[in-house]
């Protein structure tokens, strides 16, 4: 009862808007790429799918840091560590499907522990076998370092640009563990050459098309969850926290327990989208948790518009496109490129896309409410 | 309101020191249940230090701080002792300026504090009722649903008083409230706290003195982090150590 009441806050006009742009996109996707024949003018190939499958676990991480950065204030620098690590429980999960298809075809050991001469697998490798334990995992691994990481440095007090160091910290840490082949996730090379998901192929197209739909359906739930949350009291006392946080203190608020449960939710979810963007990809390495990725996630909202959720979600798809335009034509200059898009941002849309369009909006219906129709009342 | 209690903040011999700079000295003060009490001092006497200490923001080296004559205030953080039921009231205006007039309100209104509880929070009638009084009250009803940012400076004092109201505090701690008002703004105020002071025990820190004439109430002189006079404005002013604080030597 309550939870629902508590969901139904989050479907305001804008939230139903984009979900059902997001719907619409996906089921179009993946008609075209299914029903159509491959020479027809209105087929979409599998790479377009796997493309757009991408740009939507972007999608979802832009979120899960907008929930923290644009809501609670909490800059993260390192949320392509909970990605990556969503992203590794999945890894690991396809690589024991592998089973004796591997090169070595070691029934148990993946391919680069028989090369390692290790004679019987770790234990943290039990149980992913398993999709329901991976999925676990997927949420678990990322929320319980995210809980354990705030649950410090939100009791201390740490905040600001301090915080944001430390969350860079992690992810560069966690990059140089990933990174020794000792640790038992494929060191450099990390995880690949899968072979199926629940026993359906991962190169086939209709397994493409159901990671996109599965992919467009965890944005759309994270995307309500966030809604919901921002749209209760709950997300009042975030703002507020955010905005003056010792003053909440004083009305009796406990901002780190506020701070601790988004910045878990939120690195719950940027789990997920590292989940689904590593079956699509078709591999996970620790290159995953490179500092550069955390701040391009940043990046994206920044674009998009911080605080907004929807525009969130529309940085990281466009500036992900913008990508994959300039690395076919220019790969050496993207970074200029991203570079100079963050300092356009910053000079001439300081709210984002998102945020343009709603001051836009404002003035609009401030312009109709001053007009003739509305004259100043008398004795007011 | 039961006055059984001789005291509903009771502080004795206080010390506080920041880097050898003693900030507060051997401070006591009782502040009776129900009274309005104004302290007044010159910069640097340690009133706001003597907030902190009470709101838990500073924790003091040594002496005692009882709530209620029975609450150890020392020990407590600031979320605690606010659940307590002691509100305080910034110097420097501060509101959730994102936030509408009417939301500030219902973020400061009695209500749990957990994140449980305002996960699913829905606003009840009575709640609503409240808030609609507090606006009454602090005359601001006709700006509910203006974002508190474009509220101008006195606005915001009103604002900050009626979160204090919505908190239902039994102790309210008032720091500087006419700072930076126009006359009649400080007309409207002193009678805001004159009303507030009917139903809660009230401490104001303030140097106005015409403003302090106005409240009409027991005033404790600071100075140099230890009270040095106590009584009615007019016994305080012709104390000698007083004249010598405030007019130098």
């Amino acid at each position: 009862m309550m939870t629902m009441k508590f969901i139904q806050g989050g479907f305001d006009r804008r939230a139903v808007i984009f979900l059902g742009l997001l719907f619409l996109i996906a089921a179009v996707v993946s008609f075209l790429n299914l029903a159509m024949e491959p020479g027809s003018t209105f087929h979409i190939s599998s790479y377009t799918v796997a493309l757009l499958g991408k740009y939507l676990c972007y999608a979802l991480l832009a979120l899960s840091v907008d929930l923290v950065w644009g809501f609670c204030g909490v800059l993260s620098l390192g949320h392509a560590a909970f990605f990556a690590l969503g992203g590794y429980a999945m890894g690991m999960y396809l690589m024991r499907q592998i089973g004796t298809r591997g090169v070595y075809g070691d029934p148990i050991l993946p391919d680069f522990m028989v090369f390692l001469n290790w004679k019987e697998l770790p234990w943290f490798w039990y149980g992913f076998d398993q999709f329901w334990f991976a999925a676990l995992m997927v949420l678990a691994v990322p929320g319980v370092l995210a809980f354990v990481f705030g649950w410090f440095a939100f009791r201390s007090r740490v905040t600001g640009v301090y915080l944001s160091i430390i969350t860079q910290a992690l992810t560069f840490a966690l990059m140089l563990a990933f990174f020794r082949n000792d640790m038992g996730f494929g060191g450099n090379n990390g995880l690949t050459d899968f072979k199926d998901i629940l026993g359906f192929d991962v190169q086939a197209d209709s397994t493409r098309v159901g990671l996109l739909l599965a992919s467009a359906a965890a944005l759309a739930i994270g995307f309500i969850i966030c809604k919901a949350l921002v749209n209760s009291k709950f997300g009042k006392v975030l703002i507020a926290v955010r905005d003056a946080e010792s003053r909440t203190r004083f009305l009796g608020y406990r901002p780190e327990n506020y701070k601790l449960l988004v910045w878990t939710l939120s690195a719950m979810m940027a789990g997920v989208a590292g989940a689904l963007y590593v079956p699509q990809v078709g591999i996970i390495n620790p290159s995953e948790f490179t500092p550069a990725n955390s701040i391009e996630a940043v990046i994206w909202v920044a674009v998009g518009g911080r605080g907004t959720l929807v525009g969130a979600t529309i940085g990281a798809v466009l500036v992900n496109f913008g990508k994959t335009l300039f690395t076919g034509i220019l790969p050496e200059f993207w970074l200029f490129a991203l570079g100079g898009l963050f300092i356009a941002v910053t000079l001439f849309l300081p709210k984002g896309i998102m945020g343009a369009i709603d001051g836009y909006m404002a003035k609009r219906k401030a312009g109709k409410d001053s007009g003739p129709a509305a004259q100043p009342q008398e004795g007011d | 309101m039961s006055t059984s209690k001789s005291s509903i903040l009771y502080l004795e011999n206080v010390n506080v020191s920041f880097d050898g700079f003693r900030a507060l000295n051997n401070l006591s003060l009782t502040v009776k249940p129900g009274e309005m009490r104004a302290i007044i001092g010159p910069n640097g006497a340690g009133k706001t230090t003597m907030m902190d200490v009470i709101t838990g923001k500073t924790r003091p080296d040594n002496g005692r701080v009882l709530f209620d004559e029975t609450v150890n205030l020392t020990r407590m953080d600031e979320a605690e002792i606010a659940s307590l039921g002691i509100g305080r009231k910034f110097q420097k205006p501060t509101v959730f300026e994102n936030h509408t007039v009417w939301d500030n309100l219902l973020l400061a209104l009695k209500a749990g504090r957990r994140t449980w509880d305002t996960l699913f929070y829905s606003m009840s009638a009575k709640d609503k009722q409240e808030i609609e009084d507090i606006l009454e009250i602090i005359r601001l009803g006709h700006l509910r649903d203006e974002t508190s940012a474009n509220l101008s400076h006195g606005q915001k004092q009103w604002l900050e008083i009626g979160m204090l109201l919505a908190q239902d505090p039994k102790l309210l701690l008032v720091d500087e409230p006419v700072a930076g008002m126009t006359d009649a703004e400080t007309e409207e105020t002193a009678r805001l706290l004159r009303d507030i002071a009917q139903r809660h025990s009230v401490v104001v820190v303030e140097h106005d003195m015409a403003f302090v004439r106005d409240l009409d109430v027991q005033v404790t002189v600071l100075h140099e982090g230890s009270a040095i006079a106590e009584g009615t404005l007019d016994y305080v002013s012709a104390d000698e150590r007083v004249i010598e604080v405030y007019l130098g030597r």
